[in-house]
């Protein structure tokens, strides 16, 4: 499943069959959401309007590398190690 | 091993087009989103905050400082500053990602349509187009470790620093690069170059590409001709230096001339550039690489940039380059030829201009002899040990007619062997012009003296005979006689 | 059981100021209560009583020598596990978290913990905030205290679940869709989702950032007003953080008065596919509101009737994108590949197939697809632009109205295992919280009584935005009319003291 590959997830025969089902009910939600999302209604993504946050370029005590390596799952000579990466970077 | 044509075929078969991305690294003190500090090198993972390490929780702030610096880079280049700029979410999995996605900008960037003239080495200017310039935070880095041979779970891997993770970088995109023709290489490296010099004048970024500090993506694609759509373009990577830039996209057209004259189609790729091999390979063709599913970043706000703010960092943009280069162009008197041969050694012409000499003569001694030494010894002009006001102090001292040209020359020696200041190499190596008569007159007798047959065809009127008596009076001086005056006492001498 | 178990944070408050008792004695007593209920409950997912206990110490010795305190301090409390916190395990509810220990706090935390309030453990959750019934979490789902064989609502059951069987004066929940009023309903509760933006989301394990608020878990309006105002206030580190002095939302419960107040009830939230006895619950909260001064009228939203499908296209979405980091790489759980090569990609692939459950996959795929090139306008744009209505519906209607009312979910607490197969029918439990999140205004839910089948049944009440105080004024009304009727409490009335009744 093309969807299931682009979120990174593994999933069984049976998580496909039934996951591409539900996929329809995107359809039905979409369908019911076009009869009002009309091109003169524009889109809200924030729901309070504020503009211009921004922070002042002051830095502030990094986390303690024991604490950033803490969780990590394979953790060598302070860095992550992270298996064997195929794809080349975007 | 690709197949290629020669360069001459390729450019007189196809029109080629360019597009160029670069990113630069801002010289901020702390990261794009998070205040965590940035600086070169240090310890792996020892400058991230939870946010920069993408922790469950974690949330992003807009570095106003880096916004700044991406609004300047923007007014440097003729852009329209937006009116409301918005970051977007660039969704894809990769380990050096801690969020696997990127906070950038969409279809809100903060700057667009601007342009760049780009003065190529022969003085030639070409227009580059610039479609949008936008804020966008850089990925950790990975380090690959090949497996150990021999062990029988040997794992590939690789090791991940997040320092870089969250560093702020504005990209820069071009329109396509239309009419460059065979000089497209070219056009490239001094674009990038350019955008350099810039950036190190805006002071936003270190600017090294051997840092990394500068990124550059160059797209080539090729058309029948002007006239033709577009063809299909592939995307080099990694190439690091301006020099790269020119030979990859002059590879990349040689060998996508090669595959369409034998009948075949371009492939869009992504391809790496090989600075050893100086080829190209195609990378791993993903099938969902296109689809990083943007949409606006919920967790930021939009950022209207004050019209005054704007107003006010335009007017304190330093002079660019080429406004530089007019200037000073003009102030100097320079001819387009002159001005182009004094381009490597601008701000040293300057600082020598401004210790005393003349524009003409300091750009003699550095485009002249000095070139010539940097050169022999493999160095540049700024690593030679001597300064500016060292050579313009040579100057004065030639002027003055205390030093001939040649005796300069000695004297500049003695500056470049750590003698000392002009001055000091002149009175240690008593290298003095004999200006005095008297000890002319001697030497000059003596050699007068000695070649009686000589004098007999000056006397005679062959006045060019002068110039062996004068040299022998030179030898006899040491080359410290000025050889015009000698000519001038051995003829009245004679009385000719 | 301790009588300083059942007690309301305010109380508890005025007692350790009189010093009548001490932070470890009340601490204790619910630390007590947990070990005691919560084995069937199970609100919590840890417990953490040695810190709880050391934190309620250093408030004992602060307040014996004489140091002026916040109102709450000494007063502990529950997180739900979405929230992070520092050096106590930290899961979301998931498998993929499991024994995650956070290197820092969440600023709400951070709050708690300067007002001095201890914190008693981790509250269970529907898998990151993904549901209405608590069913979802990986560790098991949470009892609702009233029958143990019901669920307590979701996503934050065990938040609602332990300050309804007594085991904390207050909680912390979360609300993307209801997930804080939903299950404040279904157990006889108060929830808050204040106004987006009103409290800090830094350190909350974001769900869908543009609908996320942290918010007060309690018993009565009062004790919800006064943790709210621990909680409220900008936050640097949120983007998203509102810059504005915080109001006193515990002088309007107090202040409360509804006379000459226009109280609006929505025509789309009710009616069919309501409960009978919620409906009748409603009515007669509504009455009572009349009775006190209060005019009713009747306004009407259509959009809201689009609100479940735009909902269910922004969260998936925006889900979709916040769980990518959950990727076996830097933290959590990570699953090698049995078989075949061991890379990067196919380790996150099975990572995630492995530690996420059923409802979290099921809603990444549709948000990954709701994003996909070439879906984006008809999907998540589209779904935006209902927002926009939404917000004029509301805009309008607080026009004819001070504050907005309806009944706070269709149904009381269904049975277990009742709605797990039909995902649609789960979802309709959120059809009258979802506007206020898109809208980004408040909302709360107060328990307006019991239905025919003795379950409770929440009142909800959603004022403006920024206006989080309306709403406190006309909950704090209602409930004192509605204890007045009842002759105490809800939850005292009835007996609902931790164990199946």
């Amino acid at each position: 499943m093309r969807v299931a590959a682009l979120a990174r997830i593994e999933l069984t025969e049976a998580e496909i069959d039934r996951l591409a089902g539900e996929l329809d009910v995107i359809a039905s939600a979409v369908a019911r959401v076009s009869e009002v999302a009309t091109p003169d209604v524009p889109a809200t993504s924030h729901p309070v309007p504020m503009s211009n946050v921004m922070r002042d370029d002051v830095p502030v005590t990094p986390l303690p590398v024991a604490d950033v390596l803490a969780a990590a799952p394979d953790a060598r000579d302070g860095q992550f190690g992270v298996p064997q990466i195929l794809e080349e970077d975007a | 091993m690709n197949d290629v044509v020669d360069y001459e075929e390729a450019v007189a078969a196809f029109d080629p087009v360019l597009g160029i991305e670069v990113h630069v690294e801002l010289g901020t003190r702390t990261k794009m989103f998070d205040g965590a500090p940035v600086a070169f090198g240090g310890e792996p993972n020892s400058r991230v905050t939870p946010v920069s390490l993408g922790l469950p929780g974690s949330l992003p702030k807009v570095n106003r400082a880096a916004v700044e610096s991406a609004i300047r880079i923007g007014l440097a280049l003729g852009c329209e500053i937006a009116e409301s700029s918005r970051f977007a979410r660039k969704n894809y999995f990769y380990p050096d990602m801690p969020k696997n996605f990127q906070t950038s900008q969409y279809d809100e960037p903060i700057a667009r349509d601007g342009h760049l003239d780009v003065e190529l080495a022969d003085g030639t200017l070409f227009r580059v187009e610039i479609e949008r310039a936008h804020m966008e935070e850089d990925a950790g880095k990975n380090t690959h470790v090949g497996g150990d041979a021999g062990r029988i779970h040997s794992a590939e891997y690789s090791l991940v620093d997040y320092n870089r993770a969250g560093v702020p970088l504005v990209e820069i995109v071009t329109r396509p690069i239309t009419g460059a023709g065979a000089r497209a290489p070219e056009v490239a490296a001094a674009y990038v170059q350019t955008l350099r010099d810039i950036f190190r004048v805006l002071d936003v970024s270190e600017a090294r590409m051997e840092r990394g500090n500068v990124r550059a993506d160059v797209n080539v694609s090729l058309r029948p001709s002007p006239e033709a759509p577009l063809g299909t373009r592939t995307e080099t990577k990694n190439v690091n230096s301006f020099r790269s830039i020119e030979r990859a996209v002059q590879y990349e057209i040689t060998r996508q001339a090669a595959v369409l004259l034998s009948g075949g189609t371009v492939v869009q790729e992504t391809r790496h550039w090989h600075e050893e091999t100086g080829e190209t390979s195609p990378g791993r063709v993903k099938s969902d690489a296109e689809d990083y599913r943007y949409f606006p970043e919920p967790d930021l706000m939009p950022i209207v940039p004050d019209r005054a703010w704007i107003e006010e960092l335009r007017a304190r943009l330093p002079e660019l380059p080429a406004a530089r280069r007019r200037r000073l162009q003009a102030e100097w008197g320079f001819s387009d030829l002159e001005m182009r041969d004094a381009a490597g050694a601008l701000d040293l012409i300057v600082e020598t201009v401004a210790a005393g000499a003349a524009p003409a003569a300091a750009r003699k001694w550095w485009t002249g002899e000095l070139a010539r030494v940097a050169n022999s010894r493999g160095a540049t002009l700024e690593e030679l040990p001597v300064t500016p006001v060292q050579v313009a102090q040579l100057v004065a001292l030639v002027d003055a007619g205390e030093l001939t040209e040649r005796l300069a020359r000695q004297v500049l020696d003695g500056v470049l062997a750590g003698e000392g200041d002009p001055a000091d190499v002149l009175a240690t190596r008593g290298l003095r012009v004999v200006s005095d008569d008297g000890p002319l007159l001697a030497a000059i007798d003596d050699v007068i003296a000695a070649n009686p047959d000589i004098v007999e065809r000056i006397r005679a009127g062959r006045v060019q005979a002068t110039g062996a008596l004068v040299g022998s009076v030179m030898k006899a001086t040491r080359g410290q006689a000025d050889a015009g005056r000698v000519k001038e006492l051995i003829a009245s001498r004679l009385g000719v | 059981m301790s009588t300083l178990v059942g007690t309301t944070a305010a109380e508890l408050a005025r007692l350790l100021a009189a010093r009548e008792v001490s932070s470890v004695e009340v601490t204790r007593a619910h630390l007590d209560r947990i070990a005691e209920v919560d084995g069937e409950i199970h609100a919590h997912l840890r417990t953490a009583a040695a810190e709880a206990l050391a934190a309620a110490e250093r408030v004992d010795a602060a307040r014996s020598r004489g140091e002026g305190l916040p109102l709450l301090a000494g007063v502990p409390i529950s997180v739900k596990d979405n929230v992070v916190t520092r050096g106590l395990e930290t899961t979301a509810g998931s498998r993929i978290l499991e024994g995650w220990i956070p290197p820092y706090d969440a600023t709400v935390v951070t709050r708690l913990r300067a007002a001095g309030m201890p914190i008693l453990g981790k509250t269970n959750l529907d898998e990151f905030a993904m549901g209405s019934s608590t069913e979802h979490s990986a560790f098991g789902p949470t009892r609702n205290p009233w029958d143990t064989g019901r669920i307590p609502g979701g996503s934050g059951g065990g938040s609602a679940a332990a300050v309804a069987s007594l085991q904390a004066p207050l909680a912390i929940g979360s609300d993307t869709g209801g997930s804080i009023r939903q299950p404040g309903a279904v157990t006889g509760t108060v929830g808050v989702k204040p106004t987006y933006g009103g409290v800090s989301r830094y350190g909350l394990i974001a769900l869908a950032s543009s609908l996320d608020q942290i918010g007060p878990v309690a018993r009565t309006v009062e004790d919800a007003a006064l943790l709210h105002e621990v909680l409220a206030g900008h936050d640097p580190l949120d983007s998203t953080s509102l810059d504005a002095p915080v109001p006193s939302f515990s002088a309007a419960v107090r202040d409360a008065d509804v006379a000459g107040m226009r109280i609006g009830v929505v025509r789309e939230l009710g009616g069919e596919g309501y409960q009978e006895g919620v409906r009748a619950s409603f009515e007669t909260a509504l009455g009572l509101l009349a009775d006190a001064g209060a005019e009713i009228v009747e306004v009407s939203c259509p959009s809201f009737d689009y609100a479940l499908a735009a909902y269910y296209l922004i969260l998936p979405a925006e889900a979709s994108s916040n769980l990518a980091r959950f990727d076996g790489m830097r933290f959590g759980l990570r699953i090698e590949p049995s078989d075949g090569p061991v890379t990067a990609e196919r380790v996150m692939a099975a990572t995630r197939g492995a530690g996420f459950g059923d409802e979290v996959k099921r809603r990444i795929i549709l948000g990954t697809h709701a994003l996909s090139a070439g879906y984006f306008d008809a999907y998540y744009g589209s779904a935006q632009k209902v927002r926009t209505l939404i917000q004029r519906d509301f805009a309008a209607a607080f026009e004819r109205a001070d504050v907005l009312v309806s009944p706070t979910a269709p149904t009381t607490a269904f049975r277990f295992g009742e709605k797990l197969d039909d995902p649609l029918a789960m979802y309709l439990n959120d059809i009258a919280t979802i506007p206020a999140n898109l809208a980004g205004t408040p909302g709360m839910s107060l328990p307006s009584g019991v239905s025919e089948d003795g379950l409770p049944v929440g009142f909800q009440v959603l004022a403006p935005a920024h206006e989080d105080e309306r709403m406190y004024r006309v909950s704090g009304v209602l409930e004192r009319l509605l204890e007045e009727r009842w002759g105490g409490r809800l939850l005292d009335v009835h007996g609902v003291n931790g164990g199946a009744r």
